[in-house]
């Protein structure tokens, strides 16, 4: 029994000099708890900047390897099918990197760290918006590096068109971000079941948003499924964005999607945190 | 025992009648039933039991994590129903798993903390280098939590818990998992915080030793009970007895030995537990020699906490906790 080398024991005896413990910690707000978990998650980020751009690798291999056919199946130039392409890649880019954001929840909730933050005073709320909020980061630096890519090939960078499609694509990102925390917070410890969700949802959302493909040419029900996709309304509007066409009217359209996910992600998300236990 | 938790200034946990039940596949399973428990400032508290015997569930109802069935609860001075935020501040928690994120750096996350506590910028700087120089977190500081060692990553863990200088500290199963090199270092840690800040300690363990080595006071618990509460001497003293060992030249001996102290033979073996073993021992030898019984070995053995679990219940703790090991 006695492996322990220390004298526990005695040394356990009742604290004869010590001053009493008090606390230092304070009541706060919405805004600052949001802010202190935003600077949490943003972190490892900043340490290693290299994991925001390994994570374009894929809208990368989409652009580099898939523009190229459509260019050959479209018989346009190469200019002109960017300008229509790149665009749906941007949303790719806000698409994959928010989608999959649950599942560094989900890791939190298994190890222990997330359960340590719902002991700390913050309200819970700022759990789930903090982390949303810094899902942007990421989304508008791949954005930009995606656009600027293109830039050589001939794609035409129209400079307000970009920040305000990026502002769109930010507010879009958090809704699906914060719907991504819902299923993780759903799931618990299910990770098959928040990845067979992903896997299911994401492909048909890609698809069936004319992303990659115009979805003109398919048939009745493919462009039914388009009109209620949330995601086909943002690219519609991130290519007019992009074109610098700003009276175009599919913008209003992206722009309300984009609203309107977020609102429903948010209120989902902070929902789903206050009943985490 | 007061009655009025808020009336008594140094209290720092008062618990009555504290149930937690959970549906399970249709069925109601009372995880917890009506665990009354106090506990004074200053206090180093074990709660020791099984897995499954009910401690992390208590911890994690008087900690907000989870809200209870029945009962209440005031901790460091707030009501966990009432003002659960009260509650968070002024404690501390070290839960089973790994508080710091994987991918986090050390004192990022002991700065993300500060924040979370609401703590200033200058002021958590300060708390986490006093921390990481406290707990010997210095060459790990810079590095990401999912590089360090199982006893590193439970210095962490602590330094989370520590860093809004709580006055109750809660440890759930502080060295579950860790080597015994690791866990005598972290047992260290854990008694020069109490004898520096005066920090009153709630600590779940399944480990005898943890219990009986760390704590001042030990409440065993099992099946969703408290079924002892004393110091591990008076546990050990009132509910179990020294265990003597008398060994003779052959089983016939024995036999009559054991009838004469009152103990079981098996072969040549005499096993006795009896209150004051070690006062006995010599009188038993000197008197079965007067009968014509030599004895040619003896033993004798303090009781263990182990031995108190078995009186209580009938079972072996140590063989529950090797088996969940």
């Amino acid at each position: 029994m006695n492996t322990i080398t220390t004298d526990a024991a005695t040394a356990a005896s009742r604290p004869t000099d010590a001053r009493p413990a008090a606390s230092v910690a304070r009541p706060t707000g919405f805004a600052r708890d949001t802010a202190a978990v935003f600077v949490r998650e943003s972190r490892p980020l900043v340490r290693d900047p290299f994991s925001v751009v390994f994570s374009l690798v894929q809208p990368l291999v989409f652009l580099g390897l898939f523009g190229p056919l459509l260019v050959g199946a479209a018989g346009g130039d190469v200019a002109g099918t960017l300008q229509w392409f790149v665009p749906g890649i941007l949303v790719m880019v806000a698409l994959f990197g928010t989608a999959a954001t649950g599942s560094n929840l989900l890791f939190e909730m298994q190890t222990g760290s997330h359960e340590r933050t719902l002991v700390a005073p913050l309200s819970r709320g700022t759990l789930l918006v903090g982390r949303a909020l810094k899902d942007v980061v990421p989304l508008v630096i791949q954005g930009t590096i995606v656009v600027l890519v293109a830039v050589p090939f001939g794609f035409r960078l129209d400079v307000p068109g970009l920040l305000v499609g990026l502002a769109m694509l930010a507010v879009f990102g958090v809704g699906l971000g914060a719907l991504s925390y819902t299923l993780a917070l759903a799931c618990r410890n299910r990770d098959w079941m928040f990845w067979m969700v992903h896997q299911t949802l994401l492909f048909p959302l890609m698809i069936l948003s004319g992303m990659l493909l115009p979805l003109d040419e398919g048939p009745a029900w493919m462009r039914v499924a388009a009109a209620v996709n949330p995601l086909s309304y943002v690219v519609d509007a991130e290519r007019a964005l992009l074109a610098g066409a700003f009276g175009d009217p599919s913008i209003l359209g992206g722009v309300l999607a984009a609203v309107a996910t977020c609102a429903v992600g948010l209120t989902l998300g902070v929902r789903a945190m206050r009943r985490a236990r | 025992m007061p009655r009025d938790a808020r009336g008594m200034t140094n209290q720092m946990i008062t618990a009555r009648g504290l149930t937690k039940t959970f549906r399970a596949k249709g069925q109601e399973v009372a995880a917890v039933q009506g665990v009354d428990l106090s506990v004074a400032e200053g206090e180093l508290v074990a709660f020791l039991g099984p897995n499954g015997a009910g401690k992390s569930t208590t911890v994690r109802m008087l900690t907000t994590l989870l809200p209870p069935t029945a009962g209440d609860a005031v901790v460091a001075g707030s009501d966990i129903r009432r003002d659960p935020a009260g509650v968070r501040r002024r404690i501390g928690y070290v839960g089973q798993g790994t508080s710091g994120g994987h991918t986090q750096r050390v004192r990022d996350e002991l700065h993300a903390q500060g924040a979370f506590y609401g703590m200033g910028r200058r002021e958590t700087r300060a708390r986490a280098a006093e921390l990481i120089d406290s707990l010997e977190l210095g060459q790990v500081a810079n590095r990401q939590v999912q590089s360090l060692s199982g006893g590193q990553k439970r210095r962490v863990d602590i330094a989370l818990g520590l860093i809004h200088r709580p006055e109750l500290l809660f440890l759930d199963e502080p060295s579950t998992g860790l080597d015994p090199h690791s866990r005598a270092n972290l047992w260290e840690h854990i008694v020069d915080l109490r004898r520096e800040t005066g920090t009153t300690i709630f600590l779940t363990t399944h480990y005898l030793d943890e219990a009986d080595q760390l704590a001042e006071r030990v409440m065993v618990m099992d099946e969703g009970r408290v079924i002892a509460d004393d110091t591990a001497p008076a546990l050990k003293q009132q509910l179990a007895g020294d265990r003597v060992t008398l060994a003779f030249g052959s089983a016939t001996d024995a036999a009559a030995a054991a009838a004469r102290v009152g103990g079981e033979s098996h072969g040549a073996v005499v096993t006795v537990t009896a209150p004051d073993g070690d006062r006995a021992l010599p009188r038993w030898i000197r008197e079965l020699a007067d009968a014509g019984l030599d004895v040619h070995a003896a033993t004798h053995r303090p009781p263990t906490l182990d031995d108190v679990f078995l009186a209580l219940t009938g079972r072996s703790l140590r063989e529950e906790g090797a088996a969940a090991a």
